[in-house]
């Protein structure tokens, strides 16, 4: 239903955050995406996690590269600048964006053709910098804008809407991150709302590069029966091994929790990641045991799902650089500029 | 015997090398020794995509003119590479020098008649001097170095001098290069007369510095308020990052808490380095990368978008002989074409053409005033002759009152007093739109950027009418460049003349004294040296000034000459080819050559001189 412009109105009694901000100013324009899409789930999702972390929607910048999946930056935070690049290259402009300013909030949003197949190695050297940046991949395993071919995180033995068996192995974007030394790795599903947008809220509140993988079940191309991307075959297979909570600031602890059961991780902004385990013997801060815990679940068919690692110390691309705080686009001419008697020396020295 | 070459102040000396020997040190401080005796030099690395055993020749221009170019030939050969040894002895000027290590007798047959030969035991002398290998094969060059100061006449003090302040920050080594070049001195001295080629002190060099173009360049960046740099190590570009980032550390650094006013990513290829270039750019910082023509080619896809999405950015481009990897260690102006239409579609980006080191620096900062101001790509082509290789140039200049111009920036102040902002709306008739920056304002003046057709208020259209003004605007701006682009430069004859010549970049040294000779044998031509493309009006009223205008450049296909064709609607038979693309630096002998017998005069010797 893309002609329709979408109304202003509101209901006067829908709640604001703490900025007074309503939900209704997260949206962006209305999609135009297929009814039914997962990637409008996602969207949704990040406009209510920005909504529930008091984002000033004018703080963040989204970047994309090229798909159906990149599209979607304009159907949230009309009030937040975006830019929709080039196919695969969303990391690259992302890190040079985030160099100008680090003040800024940075989310990329990909797909899997644009991450997986072109822009691997863009997304591989973004993870292994460590730039400050919630980067989320809406995973369908399809080619969507070009109708239905195989992407690169399509599994092996799986079957095109054409009927065509898949021969390549399947790329698994969690896998990579964690192993190039990405900060924070969740995997979710277009239709878990509940537990997407905890993740969303904790990705863009970590410091560093945060990565999400979300199966977004492609309606038009991949939700037929043979495809491991439908909405019936994630349903089935999802397997979440702890659920989340995200904490702002000094906001009280209302929720009670079983002793024992409950992992608290204290983020560099002042918010606290409350992780409830759901898979006994899953610790989220040990990336050698999530790792291995994946590779043995992946094995048996499991889509496992959740806040998969986090480092609670981590560091991102500026401290490497040791930048100044300020950001460099707002750095005076006086302050970048030696001047002539600098120039006099060197100019002493080259005699 | 042919008469020895006599000449003071005047000749040209070409060392043959072997790469990795150490003689890269000794031949550079030859050239300063000079240098500090006041008189002009002009020094040029020609080396192999090597980094140990290949041949390497370090060519040295003396010239008590002043003149800067190569001149062509060789006066004094010191042949230290026997792998190279035939085409090094058949390279000397009748009449020339050969200078050679006699430590192994050699048949007569191995020389030329009609050249004067001068060998020095050099293996012998060393070894018997030294017996770590690691001593003998780096003091080896600055026993040859001793024995040429005899030979030639430079002052011994000036190398003594040079050798201390070169090991400066390893005092133990230089009483042993010290005495490595009186060795050498000694025995030339005790055994050989000196040389018909001699230095005698002068007062030309004056406060004037030597410097490689890609080190001006990054210089050039650093005062233009360059502060994102992402780059990809590629010969000969190389070094231009590397001079920023060696700039950076000792001029950007907040004195107080100690932290970088700059962020250099080596990134993961040339398509990376351009994205974070154009993200920074987007975002309002001053950014750049540096990179040859396979890195361009690479970049393509992001050239593109900086000019539709009309997105700030600076690239350094040091060409080097293509295509495909071409000649990667030799020079070449051979990216002009595909630098100035990269992309897909109608594209044309804004080139700048320095001449030397010296325009490196001044354009260098330029181009990121140009960038913020047309918001658009910037080329700055430099090339391996330039951008390698140390000039004798005047003094980088700055003045202390210019401000970075940062062009049309919409701010809060502007958007809160009512301002219509269109971020692809042509406001002032320039072409060129106003933009903001993420986060400028809470609710006024966010868009969405993007590569795809777009109304002036930055909405999604494919409309044929949208698309076609939105394109109309863009070469309008393009119109604009013309009257903010560095300006040709003009020199007239001295008489009245039907015949001009263009020519841009690096062969500028060899054209200036082309055309003084060509001026002393009284044939006038009348030069203009192109700055920056899109060229200026006066660029053509220059060519419909002259019957005939020879086109200079150092590529295959006459790049240049193809640009001004089709910018300018030329006839393309005024235009007169003349080409040097063999990858050496195009010579002042063969220009001289090829523009008289253009001009009919047809007693001119040394045609066929770029094959050398």
């Amino acid at each position: 239903m893309t002609y329709i412009v979408k109304p202003q109105f509101h209901h006067p009694s829908l709640s604001t955050n703490k900025l007074g901000f309503t939900r209704r100013d997260y949206e962006g324009r209305v999609s135009t995406l297929c009814a039914g899409c997962g990637h409008d789930s996602i969207s949704a999702a990040i406009v209510q996690a920005c909504f529930e972390i008091d984002l000033e929607p004018h703080r963040l910048a989204k970047l994309s590269g090229i798909g159906c999946s990149s599209k979607t930056p304009d159907y949230f935070l009309s009030a937040s600048h975006g830019f929709n690049t080039v196919h695969g290259r969303m990391p690259s402009v992302l890190t040079g964006a985030n160099l100008a300013n680090r003040e800024l909030i940075y989310l990329g949003v990909s797909g899997d053709g644009d991450s997986a197949s072109i822009g691997l190695g863009q997304f591989a050297h973004a993870m292994r910098r460590g730039v400050n940046m919630a980067y989320i991949v809406e995973n369908n395993g399809v080619y969507g804008l070009t109708k239905g071919q195989f992407s690169a995180t399509a599994d092996k033995g799986s079957k095109s809407k054409k009927g065509v068996v898949n021969s390549d192995s399947g790329i698994d974007l969690v896998a990579l991150a964690l192993q190039l030394g990405a900060t924070f790795v969740g995997r979710s599903f277009s239709g878990d709302k509940d537990q997407l947008v905890p993740l969303i809220k904790a990705a863009l509140t970590h410091k560093g590069a945060a990565f999400i993988d979300v199966l977004s079940p492609c309606i038009a191309f991949n939700n037929h029966k043979g495809s491991t991307k439908s909405f019936d075959w994630v349903r089935e297979h999802n397997e979440a091994v702890n659920k989340l909570d995200v904490l702002l600031g000094r906001s009280p602890i209302t929720t009670s929790y079983e002793p024992g059961s409950l992992v608290e991780v204290a983020q560099h902004d002042g918010s606290t990641l409350m992780l409830r385990k759901v898979a006994h013997d899953y610790d989220a801060t040990d990336r050698v045991k999530a790792m291995t815990y994946l590779q043995e679940r992946q094995a048996v068919g499991e889509i496992v799902t959740g806040l998969l690692y986090v480092d609670p110390e981590s560091e991102d691309l500026h401290d490497a650089l040791n930048t100044v705080h300020r950001p460099l686009n707002a750095l005076s001419g006086a302050e970048l500029t030696p001047g002539s008697a600098a120039l006099d020396k060197i100019n002493a020295a080259l005699r | 015997m042919t008469r020895q070459i006599q000449a003071v102040n005047d000749f040209v000396v070409k060392f043959a090398n072997v790469n990795g020997s150490g003689s890269a040190s000794a031949n550079g401080l030859f050239v300063k020794a000079i240098l500090r005796m006041g008189v002009a030099v002009a020094a040029r690395n020609i080396f192999p995509s090597n980094i140990q055993g290949l041949p390497t020749w370090y060519e040295i221009r003396v010239s008590g003119n002043g003149w800067l170019g190569r001149r062509g030939g060789v006066d004094l050969m010191v042949a230290m590479n026997p792998q190279t040894w035939e085409r090094d002895i058949a390279e000397i000027d009748s009449g020339g020098y050969l200078f050679y290590d006699s430590t192994k007798p050699m048949p007569a047959s191995k020389f030329r008649e009609d050249i004067t030969v001068v060998g020095i035991p050099l293996t012998a002398l060393c070894n018997a001097a030294y017996v770590e290998p690691s001593k003998r094969k780096v003091l080896k060059n600055i026993i040859y170095l001793g024995a040429l100061t005899y030979l030639l006449g430079i002052e011994p003090e000036v190398v003594e001098t040079l050798l201390a302040e070169e090991y400066a920050s390893k005092p133990a080594l230089i009483p042993a290069n010290i005495e490595a070049m009186s060795i050498g001195f000694n025995h030339a001295k005790a055994n050989l007369k000196p040389l018909g080629l001699q230095l005698k002190r002068a007062d030309a060099v004056g406060d004037r510095i030597f410097v490689d173009g890609n080190t001006a360049a990054a210089l050039g960046a650093v005062y233009g308020g360059a502060t994102v740099c992402a780059w990809y190590p590629i010969t000969p570009s190389t070094s231009l990052a590397e001079g920023f980032i060696d700039y950076c550390k000792k001029l950007r650094h907040d004195p107080e808490t100690g932290a970088a006013r700059y962020a250099i990513v080596q990134a993961e290829d040339e398509i990376a380095s351009i994205g974070i270039v154009v993200g920074a750019g987007w975002n309002g910082s001053r950014a750049f990368t540096c990179t040859s023509g396979p890195g361009v080619s690479l970049m393509q896809e992001f050239i593109g978008l900086s000019y539709f999405a009309e997105i700030p950015a600076v690239i350094f481009d040091v060409q080097r002989g293509g295509p495909s990897t071409g000649m990667p260690t030799r020079t070449q102006q051979s990216d002009i074409l595909s630098a100035a239409y990269a992309s897909h579609g109608d594209t044309k980006h804004v080139l700048l053409l320095p001449e030397g080191p010296g325009e490196c620096f001044e354009f260098g900062a330029q181009a990121f005033d140009l960038a913020d101001r047309l918001q658009t790509m910037i080329f700055v082509m430099l090339d391996l002759d330039m951008g390698m290789n140390e000039w004798l140039i005047d003094p980088f200049k700055w003045d202390d009152g210019k401000v970075l111009d940062h062009g049309k920036v919409m701010t809060a102040g502007m958007l809160e007093a009512g301002a219509d902002f269109g971020r692809y709306k042509d406001v002032d008739g320039d072409g060129i739109p106003w933009r903001t920056l993420p986060a400028t304002h809470p609710s006024k003046g966010a868009y969405f950027t993007r590569g795809t057709s777009r109304d002036p208020y930055a909405r999604y259209s494919e409309e044929g009418a949208v698309y076609v003004d939105n394109m109309e605007r863009l070469l309008r701006k393009f119109e604009t460049a013309k009257s903010l682009v560095p300006a040709p430069v003009l020199k007239k004859a001295s008489k009245q003349t039907a015949y001009g010549v263009i020519y841009y970049g690096s062969t500028s040294p060899a054209m200036d004294e082309a055309l003084a000779t060509l001026e002393a044998r009284g044939l006038q031509v009348d030069a203009m040296r192109v700055r920056a493309f899109p060229f200026p009006g006066e660029v053509f009223d220059f060519i419909a000034g002259h019957e005939l205008v020879f086109v200079v450049e150092q590529n295959r296909d006459a790049q240049l000459r193809a640009l001004l064709i089709n910018e300018g609607g030329v006839d393309p038979a005024r235009l007169v080819k003349v080409l040097n693309y063999d990858g050496s630096p195009i010579t002042a002998r063969f220009i001289q050559a090829e523009l008289a017998k253009g001009m009919g005069a047809v007693d001119v010797n040394a045609a066929g001189e770029m094959a050398q």
